[in-house]
């Protein structure tokens, strides 16, 4: 019954996603705000419907209804009731049902919380909306449905793979998800704009928040992604430049590229045109990785089952988006009116130089990418694009962007002062040579790229400070003044100034695992001591251990640092029983920013474990700066001028006053 | 400034940017690609020694020779050809002799194959894509791999043609934790 109910609500979400498309455009065009609000009741019932098949979707995970093919494949009894949760989006249609319920939350939010908007540019976006949003539930239901029933239901399911029995799951793709699909709103408040012929620094008010919340679930999606692969897949690596990781870094250096040109065209009414196409693009390189990773066209751990109509599916609405929504912009683009002039140097120039490197570095993933599958398929020849192409390209690209950016904030919007701000970034830049000689006279010999690299992110760290200082006047006025000041500064400024610094704090950590990483690779039997930088790791003994739905097999190490005892480490090898096949479960141990990480390999014939042992200097600084980014974006949210209605009241407010 | 200025200031800069893209992927393309290969083709193409390329195929059952100190030998093989490989390390947890593997490295002068890095992804019903289209290409598929493969059900790496799908799934469950029912 549940999995028929589920099937149904879903159906029903894609009749109301029908009429979402298509009444409320009828009733911008005839101008009747009853139609036109028929666009907030279907959106909110849409998420209503959807949420109940997504619910009856977790219920038959929970009860372990085998007589479900989509539960039989990727659930097992005696799984821990997280993972049966989990397990819901750890599998192609479930996670296909989850990128819906994404995308008519963001729909039910817009219809919920958007009664600021102008009517029909409202009735518009959720229209939009609803295009996407029947085009997947179309996908789903004819391509992989997930209440599929077995006809001879089966006792006991096929276990979840068990990379994907992990917490990692819960968090990671939810929270891609969220940020891949919340680009949709910038998406459709673009087409919006396009149809209606009509853009203001409004738009980008309304449009900024959304994009803003996308941007801050893709950066925490992305860095929990990266953290997940660096403990699960046990060997220390925390990106590959895997299509499917690039396939979610484009949406971000897109997305990135938005909130920048958006902030423009809040501010000084420029860059419309460009602002509109970026968010086009954003959400299309969103689409995109969704057909990379569903498709099948590249096989990895996120391609749950290759089948190949899905992937013609996808690719049709693809096309039919992408095409559709760029033939919009070459014919409606050249309406829109052009506003606030700038000097090349000016902050308007910094942001723009920011939006060309960053999509420039885009393009030049989307190349990497997408280059050995087109000569495959041309060409007939197989290649890799791997970690050299990227570090020869994406590297250098992004370098200059990180040069520029403790700039980019301090020059005056219109026409900006580059020597002045080159001398108040002087310390910053001072601090940058410091930390360069300093590495330099530590490492000697090793790469003369590092210490550079280290310098950069001191430079932009204390680029971002130096902003802070200027704005608050710090050291140059009485510190009670300083306060004051640093009360009265905008949110967003103190969000600049975190995910600026956040972007310096990851690029220290990535220089330094990278440089600086060592590794220790033996057969160790009990009692064998091993020396990995001046930690002394003493294999005391394997163990046996039977779990919830695997058998493990744990060593137990002693870890001590200069003589003294530090911690017990715990590696483990588990077997699943139902799959056949094992998983490494790493040990970490945090010593401040940097870990010990120990993963094991198989056991010989005479009783030794091969073991890997890793020493990651100030790795876990990676994933601080997103985190420090992402605070950044959500200190910029809770900006005064973003509040909902915030520009309205001010305004009538004004008009009242001659009256009193 | 006139606005036309400044907007041809905004264009030269976006052209010097996009041609340093430009010029930084071409000088990527010119040595840091990987290419793939089986061992049929690397016996019919003369691969120099030193060459970094990736090798993928089947790991021939009973050729997996483990060393001293982690090093291990094994032998790739596509139907056609074999080559040996030398590696260094620990394997991943999934390689397995008769299973598809593909690894990273360079002939030496002998013709060995030194592998630094052996890739065998995470599933145990994976089979490297690469790997699977040298095979198909080569007439080395079995029918019931491929429709297993592109099936709705996790494809079985497997390549024996007895299917393992539902009743030994079940049973080898129902026995193993038979305290359920």
């Amino acid at each position: 019954m549940i999995a028929e109910a589920g099937h149904y609500a879903l159906v029903l979400a894609l009749a109301l996603a029908l009429i979402q498309s298509f009444v409320p455009m009828i009733g911008a065009r005839l101008r009747d705000p009853a139609l036109m609000n028929v666009a907030r009741s279907t959106a909110l019932a849409q998420l209503l419907f959807v949420g109940a098949s997504f619910i009856a979707l977790v219920t038959l995970h929970v009860n372990s209804d085998f007589s479900v093919a989509n539960v039989y494949e990727n659930s097992h009894s005696m799984k821990p009731l997280i993972y049966k949760i989990t397990g819901v989006w750890g599998n192609h249609e479930g996670s296909m049902l989850l990128w819906v319920s994404i995308l008519a939350l963001f729909g039910g939010l817009v219809a919920a919380f958007g009664n600021n908007l102008p009517l029909s540019l409202r009735a518009h976006v959720l229209a939009v909306q609803a295009w996407i949003a029947s085009a997947f539930y179309l996908f789903i239901l004819i391509t992989s449905n997930p209440f599929l029933r077995i006809v001879n239901p089966p006792i006991e399911g096929r276990d979840l793979n068990p990379v994907l029995q992990d917490i990692g799951l819960a968090v990671h793709p939810p929270m891609l998800y969220l940020g891949y699909v919340g680009f949709s709103i910038s998406f459709s408040f673009a087409i919006a704009a396009l149809i209606e012929g009509r853009i203001d620094a409004a738009w980008a008010r309304w449009v900024r928040p959304w994009t803003l919340v996308a941007w801050i679930f893709l950066t925490l999606g992305i860095a929990m992604g990266s953290y997940w692969a660096y403990y699960e897949l046990g060997w220390g690596g925390w990106w590959f430049w895997d299509p499917v990781e690039n396939a979610s870094l484009m949406p971000w250096l897109a997305g990135t590229a938005l909130l920048h040109s958006a902030l423009v065209m809040e501010k000084r009414n420029a860059l419309k045109v460009w602002t509109i196409l970026l968010s086009i693009l954003t959400f299309s390189l969103s689409l995109l990785g969704t057909f990379l990773v569903r498709s099948g066209v590249i096989t990895s751990v996120h391609t749950f089952a290759n089948d190949p109509t899905r992937g013609v599916f996808i690719l049709l609405i693809l096309c039919l988006f992408i095409g559709g929504s760029l033939l919009l912009f070459a014919g409606r683009a050249t309406s829109l009116k052009q506003g606030g002039l700038f000097a090349p140097i000016s902050r308007e120039g910094a942001l723009v130089l920011n939006n060309l490197l960053l999509t420039v570095a885009c393009a030049v993933v989307l190349f990497g990418t997408l280059y050995p599958l087109a000569m495959e398929v041309l060409a007939d020849f197989k290649m890799s694009v791997g970690a050299p192409f990227y570090n020869l390209t994406f590297a250098p690209l992004f370098a200059l962007l990180l040069l520029a950016v403790p700039f980019g904030p301090m020059l005056a919007w219109k026409r900006g002062d580059l020597l002045g701000v080159t001398q108040r970034l002087l310390a910053a830049g001072v601090a940058g040579l410091v930390l360069i000689a300093i590495v330099w006279a530590w490492t000697r010999g090793g790469s003369a790229l590092a210490p550079l690299a280290i310098g950069l992110g001191v430079f932009v760290i204390a680029g971002a400070v130096t902003d802070l200082a200027e704005r608050t006047g710090l050291f140059r006025l009485p510190l009670a003044t300083t306060l004051h000041r640093a009360r009265g500064l905008p949110r967003s400024a103190w969000g600049a100034a975190f995910a600026h610094a956040g972007l310096g704090v990851a690029l220290i950590g990535i220089v330094c695992e990278t440089t600086w990483n060592s590794e220790y690779i033996a057969t160790m039997k009990p009692n064998d001591v091993a020396q990995v930088a001046g930690y002394d790791l003493k294999l005391d003994g394997l163990l046996e251990r039977q779990g919830p739905n695997y058998r493990e097999m744990i060593a137990q190490f002693n870890v001590s640092g200069g003589g003294e005892a530090l911690s017990v480490m715990t590696p483990s090898k588990r077997s699943f029983t139902t799959r056949g096949s094992s998983t490494t479960e790493a040990a970490l141990l945090t010593r401040g920013a940097s870990q010990l990480y120990i993963s094991l390999g198989d056991v010989t014939a005479e009783g030794a474990i091969a073991v890997r042992i890793y020493h990651k200097p100030l790795v876990l600084m990676i994933w601080w700066g997103p985190v420090l980014m992402a605070f950044g974006g959500v200190l910029s949210l809770s900006d005064r001028r973003l509040r909902v209605g915030a520009p309205k009241p001010a305004r009538t407010k004004q008009r009242l006053q001659p009256a009193e | 400034m006139t606005r036309k200025q400044r907007r041809m200031t905004i264009i030269g800069g976006s052209l010097a940017v996009l041609a340093l893209a430009a010029a930084l992927v071409l000088n990527a393309l010119r040595d840091s690609i990987v290419f793939f290969s089986t061992p049929t083709m690397v016996a019919e193409k003369h691969v120099q020694p030193g060459k970094r390329f990736r090798l993928g195929g089947l790991v021939q059952p009973g050729s997996l020779q483990r060393g001293d100190n982690l090093a291990v030998t094994f032998e790739v093989a596509d139907g056609g050809a074999k080559l040996p490989v030398a590696y260094k390390g620990i394997l991943p947890d999934l390689f397995r002799e008769g299973q598809g593997v593909v690894a990273e490295g360079a002939l030496d002068a002998n013709g060995v194959f030194k592998a630094d890095t052996v890739l065998a992804k995470h599933d145990e019903t994976y089979m490297p894509k690469d790997v699977a289209d040298a095979l198909k290409k080569q007439g080395h598929w079995k029918d019931d791999y491929g429709a297993k493969a592109s099936g709705d059900t996790k494809p079985s790496g497997n390549p024996k043609p007895s299917s393992d799908a539902k009743p030994s799934a079940t049973t080898a469950q129902g026995n193993s934790q038979g305290a359920v029912r």
